[in-house]
Order: C-alpha cells, then structure tokens, then sequence
C-alpha cells in the first residue's frame, strides 16, 4: 500500500508520499542544482532499486502541492560487528523551502519507517567538508559512530 | 582534544546564554557556576562582544545575553576566536613537511584535524543546546521507566 502522510507546515499542506516515476524529473534536477550533476540515468535506476521495489524507502516532500524535496533510505545488515541499521541514502531539499522543517520531517519520516522495521540505529555518510548537510544531521540529533570510513586509490 | 583555558570559558558564556537568549547575566553568574575566574571572563566575554556573539547590557539587572544566531553560530566558530583548530601553520611547525617522513605524518595528523574541523563546524549552538534538552528529557523518561 502506498505511503502517505499529510501534515501542516506554517499553514501550509506537507505531504510526504512514496515517490512514483512522474517525480524522477524534480528528483533528478534538484540534485543537479545541489551538487552540480545532472544524472538522469542514475535516478532512474535508483528509483526502480528504492522506489517501486522493496528495497527501501524513497519519499518525496510537497509543500502545498509543490515539489520540496525528498529522501532515500534502506536497511542495511553490515559486518564488523554491527547489527543491521538504517541507512540514509541521500536526501535533497528544494533551497528555497530551506529551514522550513521539510528535511526534518523527511528524516522523521524514514526513522520512523527504520523504528517499524525494527531496527535501533540510523547512520548515513557525508563528505566532511558537505557542511550543510553535516549540520542538517546533526540538528537531528545524529553524532559520530563507532564506525571509520577508510578508502584508498585503486590505480 | 583538549581546549585552552580561555575557550572553556568562552563557550560555557555562549551556551549559557544562548540557553535563554532574553536572559541577561553578568560576568560574575556565569564564572560562579563554571567555578572560574571572574576577570579572565571579563576579558573572554569583551572577545565574544567584539566578535558580535554576546552583547552588554547597561543599567539595573544587566549583564551579557547572546546575539549570535543559533541555527548558523557552531562550536569552531567559538573555538576559533581563542585558539587554533588544527592550523597548518602549528602542524608544519610540528613535523618537517621537507622529509618524507614529516610530509607522511602530516597526512596523518591532516585527516585528525579535517575530522575535527568538520566535527565542530557543523554543530550549531542551537543543535548543542537542542541535543542537551533531548538527553535530559530521555534520562527522565528512563528513570520514569525503570
């Protein structure tokens, strides 16, 4: 059953829905405008993955019927010694509904959906140098884990 | 990561008085309550009024209050008034960037200040403050609990 949830934002009417492939278009040029990449292949094949499958959680964001934003996420089993959590994939928000809680609910949303799933930890990774949305998770109470993300060049 | 004496001071002022924006303290509340000196916060709060993060308040029952901006003032932004958060400048006084050997620990001691600059760049007063409530409040509703 599809997902959806109605709240109010300042007055306005907040929808948070599962995404559908009419979204792929928004989805793809938000990010473009927040990263500077415009990858219309990637978003298809990663909306089939998260969006009309059950891997995991793909939700959009409408503030009064208008594109906002949105937010992936899927549970994760991992090794090292950590039980499975939930994973925030990515999460986009349109710059001009900035601070006006569309992320927050986005990412209540999904910890919502991972608390249902059963699982007791939310993480993510971020470029440290991504300060805005290193401040964003923060502001929803996420710190450093236990976990160290190690990569080296492979040439 | 151990802070100077003079930081401390700055950021228990800030956080204090970023706790009640309204609320006006004087130097002499908040040195009572961290236990430290009265003068050394003097001059640590002329800093921050310099700095635009708390403002004096004349007149009966004055003192400071904060007037930076919650949502965009971080730690680092404190911090970084009264010390240096892993500057290049110290770390290539601390190893000779010249040998490979130095240029190797550089790198090293690089990756632990870009994890701390970050750390302290992307907490917000406003999310210190918002996460020491949320604490509180699941302490009481464990002790409620137990």
């Amino acid at each position: 059953m599809a997902f959806r949830k109605e709240t109010q934002i300042d007055g306005a009417v907040c929808v948070i829905r599962d995404a559908d492939e009419k979204d792929l278009a928004s989805v793809t040029d938000l990010h473009a405008y927040n990263t500077g990449q415009h990858k219309p292949d990637y978003w298809n094949e990663t909306y089939h993955r998260y969006g009309d499958s059950n891997e995991g959680f793909f939700y959009v964001c409408e503030i009064d019927g208008t594109f906002a934003g949105f937010i992936i996420g899927e549970i994760r089993a991992w090794e090292f010694g950590s039980e499975p959590c939930g994973w925030v994939y990515t999460i986009g928000v349109n710059p001009e509904v900035r601070l006006k809680q569309v992320g927050t609910r986005l990412f209540e949303t999904v910890s919502e959906q991972f608390s249902k799933a059963g699982v007791g930890q939310i993480r993510t990774m971020l470029h440290r140098k991504d300060n805005l949305n290193l401040s964003f998770f923060r502001s929803q109470g996420m710190m450093g884990g236990p976990y160290i993300e190690l990569e080296m060049p492979l040439d | 990561m151990k802070l100077q004496k003079a930081t401390y001071c700055a950021l228990y002022s800030v956080l204090e008085l970023a706790r009640d924006p309204e609320v006006q303290l004087s130097a002499t509340d908040i040195a009572e309550k961290y236990n430290i000196s009265a003068n050394h916060l003097a001059k640590v709060l002329r800093d921050l009024g310099r700095a635009g993060l708390v403002e004096s308040v004349r007149g009966a029952g004055g003192g400071y209050r904060f007037s930076g901006n919650l949502k965009r003032t971080t730690l680092y932004d404190v911090i970084h008034l009264f010390e240096d958060v892993g500057g290049e400048n110290e770390r290539n006084r601390d190893a000779q960037a010249d040998t490979d050997i130095g240029n190797a620990l550089n790198l090293v001691l690089t990756e632990i200040d870009e994890i701390a600059i970050a750390t302290l760049g992307s907490v917000t007063i406003g999310t210190l403050l918002k996460t020491m409530r949320w604490r509180t409040e699941r302490e009481q509703r464990e002790a409620q609990n137990a």
